[in-house]
């Protein structure tokens, strides 16, 4: 099975290309670039499928290293399949899950039936992270090594911050045999008790008990300071504030192995938008201050942020269609991540689009180590294509997650994906996955 | 736009200068009424409104039921706290079922934020927010304001100091979004653990002591203090909050001549207001349960379209 991806504006960077030409893929791997100056350029064409890219950016594919399927557990909020078929609509072809299923994702067979789901399903691929510790009740390490040979590429306890500072210490120098991340979702508890939006102006004029900053950023330091003390690898999931910035800063500055992950809609949206009660906009972390996005902005572009990551976090209509404050905290952002950073950063000028295709794809793939988010001969050919100028509005009605819950409904985006490639395959075209 | 174009009350915050000075005119021959032998009018006559109260205020309930009384709507209340919630009906289950039973106002008092805001998106009712979460209770900051003016024959330009927990506070919310917009000088005093961060920002000046927010004042708006603060760490103990914040009539001489004196009841006296200072000449604690009919009696009348001339009559 050939394939010819024709006249796209390549861009991989994890190879400085950025340059018009063909790529050429076989038995679903990658078999190289053909510039479109080649004049034997097609000289293999007779055999093989040709898609035509022209207008179109050719990127490796995509990776969101944070995503919820619900599967096992709560498969009618999601579950594997359409949580695939998601990523694949909204241009990923790599996506790693959250353990927090139930039951929780702490032992092999629990990673291996994730394993197996996607696989059956055959959309794109799905990496499970094992939980930080059993049950992520917070007291004893899950059996990394057995998670390690199951196929987990990393532990954490999302969504259930680790609170005790020796368990942590313990997690970070223990998973140093795997060399795998220890992914850390900053909150201290006892500060964001009750919280239901960002703390500042806009919770008082809502009523709305507030979340401080500091309640992440506490957490990060704490954090770092473990993986200092233990040479473990920390990555911070979805940073919000900017002061959790500035420690990740001083701490890359200082040698710690630290990343750091943001989500497209803490970019984009400010705590202002929570003024409509719309329980879209209830997230964790909460939507920060304007004050707060101009840093996280400024550190994307900057370099000091290591991936875009969704946290899709899908619901069922039920969690959602009630008061705010008894709402579920998420959004469901597969399908629309790739649209509002291209609409709402890159053609605004503050993102520039190379950088945009590193977070998405070497970014993730170097936290995590894998071979992957590279347009290089013999990597897997996992392609994303961007129309760069497709304008379309966000619907949730046709999303192919089973989830509809996001705060961009309506809006009119400029920039979506258009095909995506998985090992060979198209599994996606212009958001529909056949 | 006058607020008898609006579908609903839930806030004095989107709630323009002119709509709340309606409010407050229709009010006037409202309180006419309330203080007559007989007070009823036959303005609202056929037309239903329903109080439903997720949280307890009998009180407020009472003063919504007789202001729709006194215009002759027919009024009822749903028990909710302990029937639905306990069974685990939705909120828009409830509202659906409330709607199916025809009444065109719904009266709500919820304790979370923005509930009310979910169920005007949510049905064709009218909606009045009675008091939700730590957000509005904008009837209470109008009566506060109609109490106000009637005393001080406007509100442009007071000075105006609400003391207690501004933190949680939906009336301190409503008075100081009502009273900005009338170039009213707020100032808010409390332990700082019950001052919001950013307060400043809406043109409001925090004062961590009573007598700062006090001195030079026209009116003094005491809030209930609720005890559970303390449960929850804000305060040390009740008694280091009255030592410190308690309204006493000494504390009178660094207020404007004839400051008067609020509080949205019930209060705790000897806590946040000393009883001298409750029952004192300053005080128009009274007055307010009796504007507070008559300001939910214009509010209804607004809403409900009874006949202009009818109002008096
Ligand atoms: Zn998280």
């Amino acid at each position: 099975m050939r394939l010819r991806v024709r006249d796209g504006r390549i861009i991989d960077p994890a190879h400085n290309v950025d340059s018009v030409a063909d790529v050429l893929i076989e038995d679903g791997r990658i078999v190289g670039l053909e510039p479109a100056t080649d004049p034997d350029r097609g000289s293999t064409q007779g055999d093989a499928q040709v898609i035509d890219a022209t207008g179109k950016i050719v990127c490796p594919g995509f990776i969101d290293m944070h995503v919820h399927f619900r599967d096992p557990g709560y498969e009618y909020k999601e579950d594997i399949e359409t949580g695939s078929r998601a990523a694949a609509a909204g241009g990923f072809t790599t996506v790693c899950c959250m353990p927090n299923t139930d039951p929780v994702i702490d032992n092999g067979a629990v990673a291996s039936y994730v394993r197996k789901r996607a696989q059956d399903a055959g959309v794109i691929d799905v990496l499970p992270f094992g939980s930080i510790t059993k049950r992520q009740a917070g007291e004893e390490l899950s059996e990394m090594g057995e998670l390690v040979r199951a196929g987990c590429v990393g532990f954490s306890d999302d969504g259930k911050p680790v609170m005790r500072a020796d368990v942590m210490r313990n997690a970070l120098s223990y998973s140093r045999i795997f060399n795998a991340p220890i992914i850390s979702h900053c909150e201290d508890l006892n500060l964001t008790r009750d919280g239901q939006m960002h703390e500042g102006y806009y919770s008082f004029v809502f009523g709305l008990k507030g979340i401080p900053a500091e309640a992440e950023e506490t957490m990060v330091a704490r954090d770092l300071l473990l993986a200092r003390l233990t040479g473990g690898r920390l990555h911070v999931c979805h940073v919000s504030t900017r002061g959790s910035l500035e420690l990740i800063r001083r701490a890359k500055a200082e040698g710690i192995a630290v990343t750091c992950e943001v989500t497209p809609h803490h970019l984009t949206l400010t705590d202002e938008v929570v003024g409509s009660y719309d329980t879209n906009t209830k997230v964790n972390p909460p939507l920060r201050s304007e004050d707060h996005v101009q840093a996280l902005r400024q550190a994307l572009s900057e370099g000091l942020i290591d991936c875009i990551a969704t946290d899709h976090a899908p619901h069922h209509l039920e969690s959602k269609d009630c008061e705010y404050a008894a709402a579920a905290p998420g959004i469901a952002g597969l399908e629309t991540a790739v649209a509002v950073i291209m609409d709402r950063l890159v053609h605004s000028g503050a993102l520039d689009i190379t950088k945009m295709v590193s977070l998405f794809t070497v970014g993730p793939a170097r936290v995590l180590g894998l071979d992957r988010g590279t347009l290089s001969p013999g990597a897997r050919a996992d392609i994303t294509i961007i129309d760069p100028d497709r304008v379309k509005r966000v619907n949730p009605e046709t999303f192919n997650s089973k989830a509809r819950n996001t705060p961009f409904a309506g809006m009119e985006l400029r920039g979506w994906p258009w095909m995506t490639i998985s090992e060979g395959r198209v599994v996606a075209h212009d958001g529909s996955v056949g | 736009m006058g607020f008898d174009q609006r579908k609903d009350l839930l806030g004095l915050r989107d709630l323009g200068r002119e709509e709340i000075e309606q409010i407050l005119d229709t009010a006037i021959p409202m309180k006419d009424i309330v203080q007559r032998e007989i007070k009823k009018v036959p303005t609202l006559r056929g037309k239903g409104l329903i109080t439903v109260f997720y949280e307890n205020s009998t009180r407020t309930r009472t003063s919504f039921e007789l202001a729709g009384k006194y215009l002759s709507a027919d009024t009822s209340n749903l028990a909710v706290s302990t029937s639905s919630v306990q069974k685990g009906e939705t909120l828009r289950d409830t509202i659906k079922t409330i709607e199916m039973m025809g009444p065109q106002v719904i009266i709500m008092r919820h304790s979370m934020s923005g509930a009310p805001h979910y169920v005007a998106r949510n049905t064709s009712m009218r909606v009045i927010n009675a008091g939700d979460g730590t957000n509005e209770h904008p009837t209470q900051g109008l009566l506060d304001m109609f109490t106000i003016r009637e005393h001080k024959g406007r509100l442009d330009g007071l000075k105006v100091a609400i003391l207690g927990d501004i933190l949680h506070s939906r009336v301190a919310r409503s008075n100081i979004y009502g009273l900005l917009k009338f170039g009213c000088e707020v100032r808010v005093a409390g332990p700082p653990t019950l001052i919001p961060p950013d307060v400043e920002r809406l043109g409001v000046k925090p004062c961590f002591t009573l007598e700062e927010a006090i001195r030079g004042a026209d009116v003094i708006n005491v809030l209930r203090i609720q005890k559970e603060r303390q449960q929850a760490g804000l305060f040390p103990s009740v008694d280091e909050y009255s030592n410190l914040y308690m309204l006493r009539p000494d504390h009178l001489r660094l207020a404007a001549p004839g400051a008067i004196v609020l509080h949205p009841g019930p209060m705790n006296r000897g806590v946040e207001i000393s009883s001298e200072m409750a029952d004192g000449p300053r005080s128009v604690i009274n007055e307010q349960v009796m504007n507070g009919v008559a300001v939910r009696m214009a509010v209804l009348f607004l809403m409900m379209g009874g006949g202009r001339d009818e109002a008096a009559s």
